[in-house]
């Protein structure tokens, strides 16, 4: 049942979408009339061609459906080493920004997290220990306030300790990449975690969740990977509840000059030679350093989520802006 | 977004940017179709991955540590080799160029492998025949000629053709010189091929595989087997010129000569499984 309101807001949003549409569509009878020059004498592919829409791959331009494709395959390549690699791309350093973006979440117990593009389970797993520790903290404090009490008033409250009144929190662990998903599953069952944690394959253009669902929607170092960012993130409005909030960690531009350059010098010179040497795959690696400088920045990424048809959008800088933090709500 | 920096972090900066660019323009040509992935490639043959010097001495570095830490990882190995090599690699194609023979490799540029292989034709050939022993080299040792890496980092392609050649005629020198696969046999033929080829990676892999190599084996090493592969691999012809896919029919101690190896002084046991 659609409220006047929501009508308002998905015309307008349609209306946008449809502008949008249209340039694309220019901007590809360009690209296609370009092409044409160069390859005059395929004639047959040069039509298929025009009829494709192009994205980028890294610094490669590659139509939509072969992106998708390639990037499934960069992530099975990767999923193996992919912690290591973290570890020693950001020196660690990833840990404390996902760290952070819990800390930003500050979740209470009965959230519902859905983590989209979660792969290994990084944030999945935070978010139930943050969690976890805030039910104990506030049980700590409800055993302190029931001082000097009889051993009837104890003995009934034990069974309301253990059930806490409300729903107990869940994570939903959503990738498209199976093998993403398998690493993590490994991952879960060596930590001995299993309850409140699902893992569920899915693409974020096209989650398999109904609407309404979720308190919170993190997409962790996902984003610049998928293919239409604008639907994916009008997904996130749809699957999260009203008031719900929607976050998301990815690599941005640096905005200091000097900092910007070593940073640079070390995605370029550093992160692929450390891929051959460590998981004995270059390419995966150059695409991930590319792909970080096609992503939009943090002022342009900020007004596609408001196009999305979030409010309250805000972003912080992790590291100099090596990091975005971006946080929006569905209102 | 750049500032006036230093001249020489601008130049490898600059480098870095050209070969991008030069990627790129690859690429545009290809991007027509996904079904042109095979033949549109980035860089100067299949596979070849355009590095910077940084790059370079950083992947020498890091592969060289893993490859000491971990002798399996054949594919850092390679890279350690390709990344090290690039003068070794000059001479050895010189003296393939000075080599009739070897100008007809240079030309034709042959690759050993299974689908180029006809394995049914060598195992019927007469015994001692080069061909025979070969097959029963790749029998006894559970190997294949497919098990060798791509070269990746080497930035001419005429070279990248001369380290590939060597990586597969690395299993005829094994039957040349009558060598199992085991660590002894490895670090002998290795003691050969740093006499005979010059590779950094030879040297290095010669100076350190006899760190796992227990006392005996240490005693036969230093005794009779190595001196006898340096000498050989000193006045030996270059092994790479030498158009083996031609003479599989020829007897294995007439190719000897013809090189100018002696036989092995001892043959260590094939018994052991590979354990390289």
């Amino acid at each position: 049942m659609m409220r006047s309101g929501n009508m308002a807001v998905s015309m307008g949003l349609l209306v946008r979408r449809l502008i949008r549409l249209s340039h694309r569509n220019v901007a590809v009878s360009r690209a296609a009339v370009l092409s044409r020059s160069h390859c005059h004498w395929e004639p047959l592919f040069c039509r298929s061609f025009s009829d494709d829409r192009n994205t980028h791959f890294g610094f490669e331009t590659v139509s939509e459906d072969d992106k998708a494709k390639r990037v499934y395959k960069v992530f099975e390549n990767v999923a193996q080493k992919y912690d290591i690699m973290n570890d020693a791309m950001s020196l660690g350093i990833h840990r404390l920004w996902k760290d952070m973006l819990l800390h930003a979440m500050h979740p209470q117990p009965g959230a519902q997290l859905l983590d989209v593009a979660g792969g290994t389970g990084d944030i999945a797993f935070r978010f139930l220990d943050y969690v976890r520790t805030q039910q104990e903290q506030k049980r700590r404090r409800e055993v302190r306030s029931m001082q000097l009490q009889s051993w009837q008033e104890i003995s009934n409250s034990y069974p309301t300790i253990d059930e806490g009144g409300h729903q107990e929190s869940r994570a939903v662990v959503c990738d498209i990449n199976k093998e993403m998903l398998k690493v993590g599953k490994e991952k879960a069952d060596g930590k001995g975690i299993s309850a409140g944690l699902s893992w569920v394959v899915g693409d974020a253009e096209e989650l398999p969740f109904d609407d309404d669902q979720f308190d919170i929607y993190t997409i962790a170092f996902g984003i610049r990977n998928v293919t239409r960012i604008d639907q994916a993130l009008q997904e996130a409005l749809r699957v999260l509840k009203p008031g719900g909030r929607f976050m998301c960690l990815e690599f941005s531009k640096v905005t200091n000059p000097v900092l910007a350059r070593i940073y640079d010098a070390y995605s370029f010179q550093l992160i692929p030679v450390l891929g051959e040497v460590i998981a004995g795959d270059w390419k995966s690696y150059q695409y991930l350093v590319e792909s970080i400088r096609k992503f939009p920045d943090q002022e342009e990424f900020k007004y596609m989520i408001e196009d999305a048809g979030f409010y309250c959008v805000k972003y912080f800088n992790l590291t100099g802006g090596v990091v975005a933090l971006h946080s929006g709500f569905k209102l | 977004m750049w500032l006036p920096a230093s001249k020489p972090l601008q130049r490898w900066f600059n480098q870095r940017h050209r070969v991008l660019t030069c990627k790129v323009c690859v690429q545009q040509l290809c991007i027509s179709s996904s079904q042109f992935t095979e033949s549109c490639y980035d860089g100067l043959y299949p596979g070849h991955i355009p590095t910077t010097p940084i790059q370079k001495a950083l992947l020498a570095v890091g592969s060289g540590v893993a490859a000491l830490q971990n002798p399996y990882r054949h594919d850092m190995v390679a890279v350690l080799g390709e990344t090290t090599g690039h003068l070794a690699l000059i001479n050895l194609r010189d003296r393939m160029r000075n080599d009739p023979e070897g100008y007809t490799i240079l030309m034709e540029r042959p690759r050993i492998r299974l689908s180029t292989l006809d394995l049914s034709k060598m195992s019927s050939l007469p015994d001692g025949s080069f061909g025979r022993e070969y097959f029963r080299f790749l029998e006894d040792n559970h190997v294949t000629p497919d098990s060798r890496a791509d070269v990746k980092f080497v930035d001419n392609e005429e070279l990248a053709y001369v380290i590939q050649r060597y990586r597969e005629v690395h299993d005829l020198l094994h039957t040349l010189l009558g060598m199992p696969t085991n660590m002894l046999g490895e670090v002998a033929v290795k003691w050969f091929e740093a006499a005979q080829t010059g590779l950094p990676m030879c040297t290095l892999g010669a100076v350190l595989g006899p760190l796992r190599l227990n006392a005996s084996r240490l005693q036969t090493l230093f005794t009779t087997l190595g001196p006898w592969a340096l000498l050989n691999g000193r006045r030996a012809r270059c092994v790479l010129s030498i158009f083996y896919e031609r003479r599989w029919e020829q007897s294995l101690e007439d190719l000897r000569q013809e090189l100018n190896i002696e036989p092995p002084p001892i043959t260590p046991s094939a018994s052991k499984k590979r354990s390289t």
